[in-house]
């Protein structure tokens, strides 16, 4: 918390914890030190006389902050890391694709939904997925999803409360035919990613002024980093303003760190350096996934022959090619979690490991 | 008791409601077909100016203060329901006299709103909220009530026993105040001219005369008359059950070209619609807006101009069209083939009474679906509900304001787009894409959440996500065996490079009764691009052909 934070936190009476036998830090010349020190607090003990200051503290004496109330992550391992998300603050979390960012996004969103509050995650890339949604478990009814992307309102012609209807992929084959026709340009790219970014960030504004929200997470996760780090600190400082003294946690997903001093508490998530991939070839997980494919009649034989019972196995160390690749499940990740920062504590940085496991892994 | 709300000079009064900035002016209405238009009613200003209803609109015109107003159905429709519902507000038995007078059964209203004369002063306050000046009278019998409010100015209280002293100054023309047209204004005047030739000016004179002598010469209706007169014509209410129909509407005399003053004009609609619906204690769900546009270039209505522009640009000055109208057939803005109508309608998740909010989602509204041509008519209708009842608790988490968070919705979705803002909703498909998006409502997911065990709660978080590309990426895969063993996506240079490890392949289909039938192959696979090393699914379209790339696991 910053020293205005602290200042308006005094001038509004708000209380504070101290420790008993404070000193004032003040810097001062070594030999004069004592004499400053005698001065300043003099001065200040002359300041306190004033009746209309009785009330008041020197922001030097105030040896600990207010703590910022915590929430849960909904992963109990982050929660160990970092004592939970900081209400009123901002949070970062990076990494590179598939480091997790998205499954602690939605631990956090299940969390969060599971309190009773509203959430709103502001999705800059139109890249969240609602089965995965439902399957950590958001109440999808307390969220609130704003998916940014090349749309605006004028051109929008789909029909009111219209529900997309399935597409055949030959359609999707034609949008990607003329995407990848224009993906060389490199301009076109970026102006369609300030586009998506000035986007979240007018929503974002919005949000935070409407209130009300628990969480609003910020989803740059698909943002090239020199796209994001474009945004201004002073945008950073003005959501930081506009969340605290509010319950909400303002929660932003990202590759890179690039809202600096603002955040209060940084992680970065990666995929841990080994065996981080297990496949466990688990014949009910593997049912359950061909059930969700309804596959059975369609191209499958028997199951027992393509999943045996107890056999794990790690990606490295498989042949490709060798063998039948639907013998083989994907179960999960296991992320490592590293805190960079956190203004809630002062302790080194350290880290944590945790798994992940997919919907069908069970 | 009854009481008798009574608008004076009622054409004036309709005007006035629709433009309160004229209260201070010199007004006049005029009716008639051009070039005969005649003046029918005139304000005390316009008096004082020696503007009198009898003049034709070219004289009144040489008075270059006087304001001139038609004659405007559709307002005098809007004030009149507002007299309603200021009546019905207090009473449910309320009389229809006619279009300036209603008349209310007070039996039994003083437990609620305190004595008799707290309940004129309540009506008066009430009418004026209305943006109605109204005399409002009680009495022991309903006629009474209305010659009292017809005679007296402001508020008058007549006790039992006393009408037809408190009657008496009245001039006899008071009696006939609702014969203003046709055979009965005739009737009505020869009535008067023979009351004056025998030396009756009030209706203290009338009610003196012998009964017998008057109804020798004026008949069972001279009879009536004195009844009257004397404030003793004892008669039933007849009740009327206004139906709960909420419009304002106001007719242009030129046409409006830009969305500012729309905006001025629909608010002032607002407010009354609002003051209307809060005097009947309730609220709105649902707003219709329907502009009447002028048809400029006198094309067929049914020509179709899907191509006007929104001019939701802060910084360019918002036209609401000079182009021909056009036909969309959209669900959207409709203009009526016929009519050239431009109707927009706004449906609210809960009912709410806000004016103000009400204006600036039909701004936002306006400014994504501009009307595409001049406007001539506004009607806007409020659909009525009972209005939301919700109590907060001190230990439930906060939830967004349901007027603040519809506005930041509408702004969003001026933002990114109307179906990109929303909460989700799964379709009961196995179909990738099975989600819609619907209105996020707060109230109605204020319900208590399922309390779940920590430890499976906090199992079931911990779900590998996946993020899609939309739409899925299209990749070049060579096989070997069948199997993908090296990815290339020309679209995106991290999704691409050798297969360390993959699953699959796990069938999907379905919809195959449909058009729309889909069939493919998902794999799930890591890649090894350089130093990274990233987890992706794989999708191969059996019916299109082609391989894609759905999305990351992350």
């Amino acid at each position: 918390m910053s020293s205005a934070v602290i200042s308006t936190s005094a001038a509004l009476r708000r209380p504070f914890l101290f420790e008993a036998d404070a000193e004032p830090d003040v810097y001062c010349h070594p030999e004069r030190s004592g004499t400053c020190v005698k001065r300043i607090s003099r001065g200040v003990e002359g300041s306190l006389d004033d009746p209309r200051l009785a009330s008041v503290l020197p922001a030097s004496q105030l040896a600990i902050r207010p703590a910022s109330e915590m929430a849960s992550s909904g992963i109990p391992e982050l929660d160990a890391l970092t004592g939970g998300l900081p209400r009123g603050c901002l949070t970062e979390i990076c990494g590179a694709a598939s480091s997790g960012r998205t499954t602690v996004l939605l631990a956090t969103l299940a969390a969060a939904t599971r309190r009773g509050e509203f959430c709103a995650v502001i999705d800059a890339n139109d890249s969240l997925d609602p089965q995965s949604m439902a399957a950590a478990g958001v109440d999808l009814d307390r969220l609130l999803w704003v998916r940014c992307g090349e749309e605006i309102a004028s051109k929008s012609k789909s029909p009111e409360g219209g529900c997309p209807t399935p597409r055949p992929f030959r359609r999707v084959e034609i949008f990607s035919q003329k995407d990848s026709t224009i993906a060389g340009s490199k301009e076109i790219s970026s102006r369609e990613s300030e586009h998506r970014l000035e986007q979240v960030l007018r929503a974002t504004d919005l949000l935070l002024e409407s209130g009300g929200f628990g969480l609003i997470i910020l989803d740059l996760a698909d943002v090239p980093p020199q796209s994001a780090r474009r945004i201004p600190l002073t945008t950073w400082f003005r959501f930081r303003r506009a969340v605290e003294h509010k319950a909400t946690i303002l929660l932003a997903i990202e590759q890179q760190p690039i809202a600096g001093s603002c955040s209060s508490l940084l992680l970065k998530l990666e995929p841990a350096p080994k065996n981080n991939h297990v496949v466990d070839i688990e014949p009910s997980a593997a049912k359950r996934r061909q059930s969700a494919a309804h596959a059975a009649s369609r191209g499958f034989g028997n199951e027992k022959d393509q999943a045996p019972e107890g056999r794990k196995k790690n990606y490295s160390n498989t042949p490709t090619g060798t063998e039948l690749s639907h013998i083989n499940l994907f179960t999960g990740l296991e992320i490592h979690a590293e805190l960079i920062r956190s203004r809630m504590d002062r302790k080194p940085a350290h880290s944590i490991a945790f798994e992940t496991k997919t919907a069908w892994a069970g | 008791m009854f009481a008798c709300i009574y608008i004076p000079n009622f054409s004036i009064a309709a005007a006035l409601r629709a433009e309160p900035e004229l209260h201070s002016h010199p007004v006049a209405i005029f009716a008639g077909k051009p070039p005969l238009e005649k003046l029918i009613a005139v304000n005390e200003y316009a008096k004082r100016l020696g503007i009198t209803p009898t003049m034709t609109k070219a004289q009144a015109e040489l008075c270059s203060e006087l304001a001139l107003r038609p004659r405007s159905p559709l307002q005098e429709n809007s004030t009149h329901a507002a007299l309603l519902d200021c009546a019905q507000s207090f009473s449910p038995y309320v009389e229809d006299a006619a279009c300036d007078t209603v008349l209310l059964n007070l039996a039994g209203m003083e437990s609620l709103f305190g004595s008799i004369s707290k309940i004129c002063r309540a009506i008066s306050d009430r009418a004026v909220a209305l943006g109605l000046s109204a005399n409002v009278a009680t009495a022991s019998n309903p006629d009474a009530a209305l010659l009292a409010a017809r005679g007296f100015p402001g508020t008058t209280i007549i006790p039992v026993g006393k009408e037809a002293e408190q009657l008496g100054p009245l001039p006899t023309a008071v009696l006939f105040n609702d014969r203003l047209e046709g055979e009965g204004k005739k009737t009505a005047d020869n009535l008067v001219e023979t009351l004056d030739r025998w030396g009756i000016h009030n209706l203290r004179a009338l009610a003196a005369l012998p009964e017998i002598a008057l109804s020798e010469r004026l008949g069972q209706e001279g009879l009536r008359l004195q009844q009257l007169a004397r404030g003793a014509a004892p008669r039933t209410l007849v009740p009327v059950e206004a139906p709960l129909v909420f419009e304002e509407a106001i007719e242009l005399e030129h046409p409006i070209v830009l969305l500012e003053p729309l905006a001025f004009l629909l608010n002032r609609l607002l407010e009354q619609l609002c003051a209307r619906l809060g005097s009947r204690a309730l609220a709105t769900q649902e707003l219709r807006l329907t502009l009447e546009l002028s048809n400029l270039t006198g094309v067929d209505d049914e020509f179709e101009n899907p191509g006007i522009p929104s001019e939701s640009d802060g910084s360019k000055q918002n036209h609401v069209g000079t182009a021909a109208s056009g036909v969309r057939r959209s669900e959207g803005p409709q203009l009526s083939r016929r009519h050239t109508k431009f109707i927009r309608k706004l449906s609210l998740p809960i009912p709410m009474l806000d004016a103000k909010v009400f204006l600036k989602l039909l701004q936002l509204d306006l400014n994504a679906h501009p009307p595409g041509a001049p406007i001539m008519k506004i009607h806007l209708t409020a659909e009525p509900a009972r209005p939301r009842s919700a109590q907060g608790g001190l230990f439930l988490p906060p939830s967004p304001e349901p007027e603040k968070l519809e506005l930041t919705l509408a702004r969003i979705a001026g933002i990114v787009g109307e179906q990109k803002v929303g909460a989700v909703e799964l379709l009961d498909t196995h179909h990738p894409k099975g989600f819609r998006m619907r209105r996020f409502v707060a109230e109605v997911a204020r319900r208590v959440p399922e309390k779940k065990t920590p430890d499976s709660a906090e199992a079931q978080s911990a779900v590998t996500a996946l993020r899609r590309f939309r739409p899925p990426l299209r990749a070049n895969v060579t096989l070997e065996n069948g199997q993908p063993e090296r990815l290339h996506c020309a679209k995106k240079k991290e999704v691409q490079g050798e297969v360390l490890w993959k699953a699959g392949p796990w069938r999907f289909s379905g919809d195959w009764w449909e058009r729309d039938a889909w069939s493919r192959d998902e794999w799930d696979l890591a890649l090894r691009n350089g130093e990274a090393i990233s987890f992706h699914r794989l999708v191969h379209d059996l019916l299109g052909g082609g391989w894609f790339i759905e999305g990351t696991y992350d």
